[in-house]
């Protein structure tokens, strides 16, 4: 089933370029059905899986250069397999009301989808690579077309990082091929190849570096707030949904199995820009006027969680990361669901200051709770996904770095702090709202695709809070694959 | 050997030469007072079939075969002539579209001409006749860079392209003539045989007559610092006479160097590793392609005229192409002649839209794209996959065929020594995005500043660009149909 996520994804592109006119009613519904069958097939897939690595394709593409079409899926990439269907279903639903050349919009929007799912089931290295590019070009038309503040600025800045990063990965994968000689890149094949220790030292940072870009590592980050800010809502849920976790994926699976001696060279670096990245993104979060620059720099905070949960090097460090990584995508899709949708499509307006004159928290009684429900998920609230995901993150820096894990938790702090001060200041303000106000001056009510998608995301993250044993079960027992045998156990057993 | 053998073996440039002389004849004779389109038409369907006729005696010759020494016909030969015949048919069909000149006849026949020069110039392995079929088609591309007699601009450009390449064929001959003096023979495997057995590798009149012909070379296939002409030839010439320069005189001039290089100066290679270095014609050709993709891609950006944006893209590609000759292997040969054939299909393609997008708004400046997509939304898509193949995205051709040079070439010294190359030709290409990006943002982005006529392209446009796009496709996500043919083609080829 699990291969269908992406031939679906594709072929509901293909069925809206073949769309005759502007019809966005017809657009939206192809588009969600096509959404709704990926999840489907990831659900079903996830279902049927046997356990362990599960390889569903392999077909000889390229014999050439020895290069495979295999698709396979281990716990991992079940993982955010499922978060991607959930993302994707969600993000149509909070765009519903795009009219302008909405088949674009969404044939733009479910190509990223494809690649999304084919990165995540890619199990050799040139595939994976293919599926990773193909996600860049459809972002830049996303925030260029259907954007808002400085949004051709802002695509172009997010092409230009992700193809950067993507070309410092490149060189590292020209590099590795050749250097194995095998003939191969199936992901299996380069990693159980010794590479010499001191290719490693340098093919490592570039290739780790080379995805961490996409996934916000400080100092590269910057393309992260104002991508966010200048996209769309549904592009930037995905963007901090789905799209930032290509970048932590591709390090783990990538940069990490194949050069572990060039990890244990650098992890105290690396975890040290993590760190950073976590209070400074926290920080930043905290004197923002603009309410999206406040999710935006929460997303560059919160993925810091992802990378130093990776470098943590034990399995409940990174199986902690493997679950920030899911339990992010589900509440920066949310948080950017209110901010973006809710708010911004009815007020106009993203100015705290000016939404704190509103009293939106009477106004729109559903944002609100929305939103107060997101960010209570986001601060690490026991019973939301974002508690046993950084919680296990916080364990396993504490084994590997301890100084830095205290300074991680000073980071969550910060959460709380910038959390609870968006909240007051968006729907809660001190401004006297009188009822008569409230009716001179009508907002469009919450629709109903937008509760819909609201009530998925947040039932997602109470669900794995309650019972995270649902996605650790699956991604747990994904490091005691052969694949991880150089991370975690010092060489091929 | 008696005439009949060698005219069977020089079949098909005949069967294309005599095609060049029945348009000519057709449109001088028959055809003189008909519209012009309907003379590019048919002018155009005779050139196909010509060229398709051409192709197919190809299909049907037996073995390989050839002069020894002089005239090489093998199935890789055949694989580029093949390419060199689809490309002119493009460069012909982007002509239909056309009214910048009367003299449809001669400028169809020129354009077949030139591809004659361009067929004999894949198959020739001998000095001389390297030259001779240089100068064929360079002289069909100089006049075909003229002919549009209302455009100052196009004169200029072919005297510029004239007078460059002149002085660049002085070169050549030069080194040439210098190669000849030492090795005493005008064939390229005595060439070979002589040096290496001389042990001349390091000769420094050897070097010399390298430097020389590398320069000649380096003008044809437009690599800095031999370049200048290239932005004013592509902006001035008509669109289609910059198309077939651009596509399939890169892929003959490209492939005959690396017969000249690899398989004649093969002593004289050197060594352009990093750290390690010996003189020859890897570490020259190795600085001409790291000066191209940097100047090329660097200057592209600041354009803001389509034509002169392509003209420094394709600096810039000739770098990423000089790769795979640095290779020198098979590997490295198969990448060039993958590269190039699909950067040939590519360029066309965007060729082919800027003459629609010329015709409909009068000009090719980037405003001129604006809101593309809106109007010709099938034109725009196309122009979506050539920008974003040139820019090496997957699954596109030029991102495999950037992959496949980048592998050959880093694989191809010990010790990763090239790789410092494919770390600047990666550095290079996420520039590229950029400017590639600015255009389809005109066509994507930006709203149209005037309405232009409402009228649609041409069918035989939207069908060439739609079969042009497919194939860039096609050729990015199965490039095992032309890579798996092209290795085995290459084992034929004498290192």
């Amino acid at each position: 089933m699990l291969p269908w996520t992406i031939y679906i994804s594709f072929i509901g592109v293909l069925a809206l370029m073949l769309l005759p006119r502007e019809q966005p009613r017809a657009a939206r519904l192809i588009a969600l059905v096509t959404a709704v069958l990926g999840l489907a097939a990831a659900v079903a897939g996830i279902l049927h899986h046997p356990g362990g690595f599960q390889p569903l394709v392999r077909a000889h593409w390229i014999p050439g250069l020895g290069i495979d079409f295999f698709l396979g899926a281990d716990g991992i990439s079940l993982v955010l397999v499922l978060l991607t269907g959930i993302a994707s279903v969600t993000g149509i639903l909070f765009s519903w009301n795009v009219e302008h050349r909405a088949k674009e919009f969404f044939a733009f929007y479910l190509a990223l989808i494809g690649g999304v799912y084919g990165v995540f089931l890619s199990f050799d290295v040139f595939l994976l690579f293919v599926f990773y590019e193909l996600a860049i070009i459809p972002k830049y038309f996303l925030i260029a077309i259907w954007g808002s503040t400085r949004r051709e600025y802002g695509a172009m800045k997010l092409a230009l990082y992700s193809f950067v990063g993507s070309a410092m990965v490149l060189v590292g994968i020209v590099a590795a091929y050749v250097v194995s000689g095998q003939h191969s890149t199936s992901l299996f094949d380069l990693a159980k190849f010794p590479f010499p220790p001191g290719f490693q030292y340098w093919a490592f940072p570039l290739v780790f570096i080379g995805f961490a870009i996409l996934a916000g590592l400080w100092p590269f980050h910057t393309w992260a707030p104002t991508g966010h800010v200048a996209a769309p809502t549904a592009a930037s849920m995905l963007l901090a949904g789905v799209v930032m976790k290509l970048g932590a994926y591709g390090a783990l699976r990538v940069a990490m199995t194949l050069f572990p001696l060039g990890l244990q060279a650098w992890r105290n670096e690396l975890g040290l820009l993590a760190v950073i990245g976590i209070v400074y993104g926290a920080t930043v979060a905290l004197v923002q006027k603009d309410f999206k620059f406040v999710i935006g720099y929460s997303s560059v905070s919160h993925m810091g969680f992802v990378l130093l949960g990776l470098v943590t090097i034990n399995t409940i460090g990174l199986s902690g990361a493997v679950l920030q990584m899911f339990s992010h995508g589900i509440i920066a899709g949310l948080l950017f669901a209110v901010v973006g949708r809710m708010v911004y499509d009815r007020t106009h307006t993203r100015d705290l200051t000016q939404l704190e004159g509103m009293g939106l928290g009477r106004a729109l009684p559903f944002a609100a709770a929305t939103f107060a429900i997101a960010g209570f998920a986001s601060m690490g609230l026991p019973g939301f996904s974002g508690f046993p995901a950084e919680l296990q993150v916080l364990i396993g820096a504490w084994y590997a770095f301890p100084t830095l894990a205290v300074l991680a938790g000073l980071g969550i702090l910060v959460g709380v702090a910038y959390t609870l001060r968006a909240l007051q200041k968006s729907f809660f303000g001190d401004a006297e709202v009188t009822t008569e106000n409230l009716e001179a001056h009508p907002l469009p009510p919450i629709t109903i695709p937008e509760k819909i998608g609201a009530v998925i995301l947040i039932g997602t993250t109470l669900v794995i809070g309650l019972c995270p044993s649902l996605l650790l079960n699956l991604i747990v027992p994904s490091f005691d694959l052969p694949l991880f045998d150089g991370l975690l156990r010092g060489g091929p057993r | 050997m008696s005439y009949l053998d060698l005219l069977r073996l020089l079949a098909p440039e005949t069967i294309v030469a005599i095609t060049a002389l029945a348009v000519l004849a057709v449109d001088l004779l028959v055809m003189r007072a008909e519209p012009v389109r309907k003379r590019f038409t048919w002018g155009a369907f005779i050139g196909a079939l010509g060229c398709a006729a051409a192709s197919g005696w190809m299909l049907g010759a037996g073995a390989p075969g050839g002069i020894e020494g002089l005239f090489v016909d093998d199935t890789l030969t055949r694989l580029v002539k093949f390419a060199l015949l689809v490309l002119a048919v493009c460069a012909m069909v982007i002509s239909m579209e056309g009214d910048f000149t009367r003299h449809v006849g001669e400028y169809l026949s020129l354009m077949l001409l030139g591809t004659v020069g361009m067929m004999l110039l894949v198959s020739s392995a001998d000095l001389l006749m390297i030259f001779i079929a240089l100068e064929l088609t360079s002289l069909s591309l100089y006049i075909l860079a003229a002919f549009n007699k209302q455009d100052i601009r196009s004169a200029e450009a072919a005297l510029k392209y004239f007078l460059f390449g002149g002085m660049s064929a002085a070169f050549t001959l030069f080194g040439l003539s210098l190669v000849y003096g030492l090795a005493g023979s005008t064939s390229l495997p005595q060439i070979a045989a002589h040096l290496a057995v001389a042990g001349l590798g390091t000769d420094p009149l050897l070097l010399a007559a390298l430097v020389m012909t590398a320069i000649g070379f380096g003008f044809k296939v437009a690599a800095v610092p031999f370049h200048f002409w290239a932005p004013d030839v592509y902006q001035g010439a008509p669109t289609p006479s910059a198309a077939l320069i651009a596509s399939g005189s890169k892929v003959a001039s490209f492939f005959v160097l690396a017969r000249l290089m690899i398989s004649g100066f093969g002593a004289a290679a050197g060594r352009g590793a990093w750290h390690d270095y010996s003189p020859g014609w890897i570490p020259t050709l190795a600085a001409l392609s790291a000066a191209s993709m940097v100047l090329g891609n660097v200057a592209a950006i600041a354009q803001n005229n389509v034509k002169r944006l392509l003209a420094y893209s394709a600096i810039a590609h000739a770098g990423y192409a000089l790769l795979g000759l640095l290779a020198n292997d098979g590997q490295g040969l198969g990448s060039l002649v993958f590269y190039t054939v699909t950067y040939g299909l590519t360029v066309a393609g965007a060729f082919g839209v800027v003459m629609v997008v010329e015709k409909k708004t009068g000009g090719a400046r980037l405003e001129d794209f604006a809101g593309l997509s809106r109007r010709e939304p099938w034109l725009s898509f196309c122009m979506m996959i050539f920008m974003l193949s040139l820019a090496g995205i997957p699954p596109l051709a030029g991102f495999f065929g950037k992959f496949y040079l980048f592998t050959a070439v880093a694989g191809s010294a010990k010790n990763l020594g090239m790789l410092w190359l494919v770390f600047l030709a990666v550095a290079m290409s996420a520039v590229s995005l950029y400017y590639y990006l600015k255009v389809l943002k005109q066509i994507y982005v930006s709203p149209a500043r005037v309405e232009p006529p409402a009228t649609q392209s041409s069918l035989s446009s939207r069908m060439l660009l739609g079969a042009l796009a497919l194939a860039v496709l096609g050729l990015g996500c199965a490039p095992d149909v032309f890579v798996g043919r092209l290795l085995a083609a290459v084992q034929a080829f004498n290192f």
